[in-house]
């Protein structure tokens, strides 16, 4: 059989490959994705301090760090078995808020969004972030580095740097915040919000108000019924912080709810030989190969998935999003694998909501927020709704508090039988009669993106010219100077 | 003059060091305007086959960063460096090792041991472990060779300029950006981005004489936000470590742990940390010693955290 | 029997001066050991040590003033404390902390060098060579 090899997979964190092989009549017989790398944190954490575990675990991704470093603190409440404060608990989770947001920002605008923005099969050097901005104006690309920022700044205020912030503790976080701290984490709350909304409108006039871009949301080739996983608080609204894991079936109805420390009874990982990623799936529905439906334990752990696992969202706007998406789409659960993309910005949306009410919230002044824990390490399981999953690390120390074992399951883990099975799929669904072409194999990557919010790039220039002019402001909306090329 | 041409590639990296290149902010614009971008998997839609069919030396400045773990790396690295006049070292993962590098500590059977069989969730009871050529119904397939240890990128290939830090800050990147820009390149193997001091320069806590009777791990006391770490008997890298930073960390009040490398003029960080806490130990009977020195209890992580690779030893005996 | 390859960082008003000793008074000692002589125990840097390892030692011997009488007063109390360390460092690397050892030998005991030396080839001798990743050997 022929074989083609998107060879890297662009566009998203990490490395992965795609190989198509195809049948004598030029039709798609299987798609695989393969992820070649490992590092082995599993292993080399073995040995180490068990509170140096939020800054090891951080380095597993650059662009959620703090998904880590917070799953990771987590586990050390557990290992110590000391129960934060709640005041402890608020102040963490506005960091933790403040990256959902920035990172959602990333992911739509700046990485996946020209697919569906600009277009699909538009020429490659007009599908990224330039080509974005011709079409939704220049100025919404300096609001997107700047908003995203926003998140940096509060991770930074909290956790001393912007990438790989150092903050997490058992019990604790590292030191408190001043009035003039939670000042200006308001201030930029406040604008993050009004960002929020103003990328619903957006997705709303350029994607949904544009045929061509619907019928490609609700087509078939991109559409996948699985299991849908996400963390819920106690009125079963979505909830990236804390909460109880819960799952619903393909047919939208609560499957089972657990809590995060006891992951082991439901999930279990396949090992594939031509992969070095794992494979997560439903202990007490079983593994049925790469195929989707009621008796696969194939399950989804996206933005999408967890919207579908709640009953909705905790805040106002987020919540009339959430209403109109459902409305829109027909019901829930929502199989369109592309319509992750707009339940992301649904969560943008909550993640900036939420970033407000905690920064006015009183409880976040306490100065008392270092406890010294007093029982001796043992073992435990810190869970968090990282952006691309539910993100579960589990630790066993002795009594000095090295580590003596680890178990992680990542966000993206969860994902990779989806997604295996999205892209065969989508491979089958846009290569016919042998006709590939360089747009034909994008389409192909698309079903991995909606996934995965990956890497993150804010302008840059491309082969080919393309005249630009760039006005840049300052906060009064004073033009300061004009960039042309 | 024509635009430069960029490219940024990651090998065995977090992508914590392509973030770090958006956190120059609005900067990113004036790059665009200087720069056109011309392989960045992460971000655009070049393949591995563009970069091969271009002549040698089309790059002007690649930064790569992340460590050399498989065979593919490796092969990419070796690639870009027939491409690009100068490349760059960025970031802790391709300058020392950074975080994957304590693999090194262990053997590459154990890893693959504890991921493919050993974790409580995996269920793999024919023992499948990853192949490097796989049959499958419709034909074969290839992966990269997990290499017995991770090396740095100048262990690989050789490097023109190294830029610390794990990742570098958004301000370095840019100090670095506007280096190269200017076109008075340093000399060939400089440092930059980065400070020539150490992480003790730049932190503001009160420094007196430092002598400790006892090493407490980070949560076990309350320490002072106003007083040096290390004197309150907090170990923190801060002595053996690169400036650059802005001491970042130590402001949110977190101990320094090594990112930004060894101080210049230095190859083995660990050895120097090593030694700069023996001294401080406040006592002169060895029995005494020993009971202080107790609380280090992993002294290669402490010490060695992000320089594994780039150390005297490289990593432990292979077995 | 392989034949350990040890080097030996002596101080150079004890410990180097009793080896000297030794060998002006004819006690034969087995030729095993490298000398680099350095002014004091406390100016060896940890690399010196694991880099003897690295380049194929099999065995290290520090050698300094007895507690108390060290030339420069305090040397010999630093290198105590870095030599713990040191010990505990190695052994995650996987090197036998045993081939590492910490001697006191005043400028008199030319005996106890030879001893010292003698004891600690076959101690290197049980544990076989090192040869660091293809380094040293015979």
């Amino acid at each position: 059989m022929k074989k083609i090899t998107i060879d890297p997979i662009t566009r998203l964190e990490g490395h992965g490959k795609i190989a198509i092989f195809l049948n004598d009549e030029g039709d798609v017989a299987n798609a695989y994705l393969q992820i070649p790398e490992l590092r082995g944190f599993e292993k080399f954490c073995e040995g180490r301090r068990v509170e140096e575990m939020p800054n090891l675990t951080s380095r597993i991704c650059g662009v959620c760090p703090e998904a880590h470093s917070m799953s990771s603190t987590k586990a050390l409440d557990a290992v110590f078995h000391i129960e934060p404060s709640s005041a402890v608990k608020k102040i963490r989770e506005l960091l933790y808020s403040a990256f959902h947001f920035a990172d959602k920002t990333t992911h739509f605008y700046i990485l996946a969004g020209a697919d569906f923005v600009v277009g699909p099969e538009a020429p490659p050097a007009e599908r990224n972030i330039l080509g974005l901005i011709a079409k939704v104006g220049k100025e919404a690309g300096l609001s997107v580095i700047r908003h995203r920022l926003m998140g940096h700044k509060i991770i930074q205020i909290i956790g001393g740097r912007q990438v790989h912030a150092t903050y997490g503790l058992p019990g604790g976080v590292s030191k408190p915040l001043t009035k003039e701290e939670i000042a200006e984490i308001q201030k930029m709350a406040k604008e993050m919000v009004k960002f929020g909304e103003f990328t619903l409108k957006l997705f709303n006039d350029i994607v949904l108000k544009n045929k061509a871009y619907v019928d490609l949301i609700l087509s078939d080739t991109y559409t996948s019924e699985t299991y849908y996983m996400g963390t819920v608080d106690k009125n079963n609204h979505v909830n990236f912080y804390d909460g109880k894991i819960r799952v619903v079936g393909p047919d939208g109805k609560e499957f089972v709810k657990y809590d995060p420390k006891d992951y082991q009874k439901h999930l279990a990982e396949r090992v594939e030989p031509w992969t070095y990623l794992k494979f997560p799936y439903l202990k007490n529905v079983g593994w049925k190969g790469l195929v989707g439906g009621k008796n696969s334990g194939v399950y989804q752990a996206t933005p999408l998935s967890r919207l579908n696992a709640a009953d909705g969202m905790a805040t106002l706007l987020a919540q009339e999003a959430y209403k109109t998406m459902y409305e829109t789409l027909g019901g829930k659960p929502v199989h369109k694998t592309l319509a992750t993309h707009w339940a992301r910005i649904i969560e943008l949306m909550y993640a900036a909501e939420r970033t407000l009410e905690l920064s006015e919230d009183p409880e976040i002044a306490e100065t008392d927020v270092r406890p010294v824990p007093k029982e001796k390490p043992t073992k435990g399981v810190g869970e968090v709704e990282a952006p691309r999953g539910t993100l579960t690390h589990d630790y066993e120390t002795d009594e000095r508090g090295v580590v003596k074992k680890v178990n992680l399951i990542v966000g993206t883990t969860n994902n990779n039988a989806a997604i295996s099975i999205s892209v065969k799929k989508a491979a089958q669904g846009v290569i016919k009669k042998g006709k590939v072409s360089e747009g034909l194999l994008n389409k192909v990557e698309m079903a991995f993106r909606s996934y995965d919010p990956c890497m993150a790039c804010a302008t840059h220039t491309l082969p080919g010219q393309m005249p630009l002019e760039v006005k840049i402001y300052d906060s009064q909306m004073n033009p300061i100077k004009t960039l042309r090329r | 003059m024509g635009k430069l041409k960029l490219a940024f590639y990651w090998a065995a990296s977090c992508g914590g060091c392509d973030i770090a290149v958006l956190e120059i902010g609005e900067h990113i614009l004036k790059v665009a305007e200087i720069a056109d971008i011309v392989f960045w998997p992460c971000a655009m839609d070049f393949k591995y086959s563009d970069v091969a069919k271009m002549p040698d030396k089309n790059i002007d400045v690649c930064f790569f960063n992340g460590g050399i773990r498989v065979s593919e790396h490796e092969h990419i690295a070796k690639l870009l460096r027939a491409k690009s006049k100068i490349l760059i070292a960025f970031g802790s993962c391709a300058c020392e090792g950074c975080i994957p590098g304590l693999a090194n500590l262990k053997t590459k059977q154990e890893i693959f041991d504890r991921a493919y069989k050993e974790t409580p969730t995996t269920e793999n009871p024919k023992n499948i472990m990853p192949q490097l050529k796989t049959k499958v119904p419709e034909g074969e397939l290839e992966l990269p060779e997990f290499k017995d240890q991770l090396k740095t990128l100048a262990q690989t290939v050789d490097v023109d300029y190294f830029v610390p830090g794990c990742p570098p800050i958004g301000e370095q990147v840019w100090k670095m950006i506007q280096t190269l820009a200017s076109g008075k390149l340093p000399p060939k193997g400089s440092f930059l981005g980065c400070g020539d001091k150490t992480v003790c320069d730049e932190c503001p806590r009160k420094k007196d004489v430092k002598k400790i009777k006892k090493i407490y791990r980070n949560y076990e006391i309350v320490p002072d936000p106003e007083v040096c770490l290390l004197e309150q008997g907090i170990i923190c890298m801060g002595p053996a470590t690169r400036s650059g930073c802005d001491a970042q960390c130590i402001k949110a009040g977190m101990p320094c742990v090594g990112c930004y490398g060894p101080p210049p003029n230095v190859q083995d960080q660990g050895a120097k940390m090593l030694s700069a806490l023996a001294s401080i130990i406040d006592t002169e009977d060895e029995e005494a010693a020993k009971k202080i020195l107790a609380d280090v209890v992993d002294p290669a992580g402490t010490f060695y955290m992000f320089g594994v690779p780039n150390s005297i030893l490289k990593g432990a005996k292979k077995k | 029997m392989f034949e350990p390859n040890i080097v030996g960082f002596t101080c150079n008003w004890c410990t180097y001066a009793g080896a000297d000793l030794a060998g002006t008074s004819r006690i034969q000692y087995p030729p095993n050991i490298r000398m680099i002589r350095v002014m004091c125990t406390g100016r060896i840097n940890p690399e010196f040590i694991i880099k003897a390892f690295e380049a194929g030692a099999d065995g290290v011997l520090i050698g300094g003033c007895h507690i108390g009488d060290c030339h420069y007063l305090k040397g010999n109390y630093q290198t105590i404390k870095r030599y713990l360390l040191l010990k505990m460092l190695i052994e995650q690397f996987g090197i036998n902390p045993k081939r590492l050892r910490l001697e006191f030998i005043s400028a008199s005991e030319g005996g106890r060098f030879a001893t010292v030396v003698k004891e600690m080839v076959k101690d290197i001798q049980k544990l076989g060579p090192l040869n660091w990743n293809g380094h040293g050997g015979e």
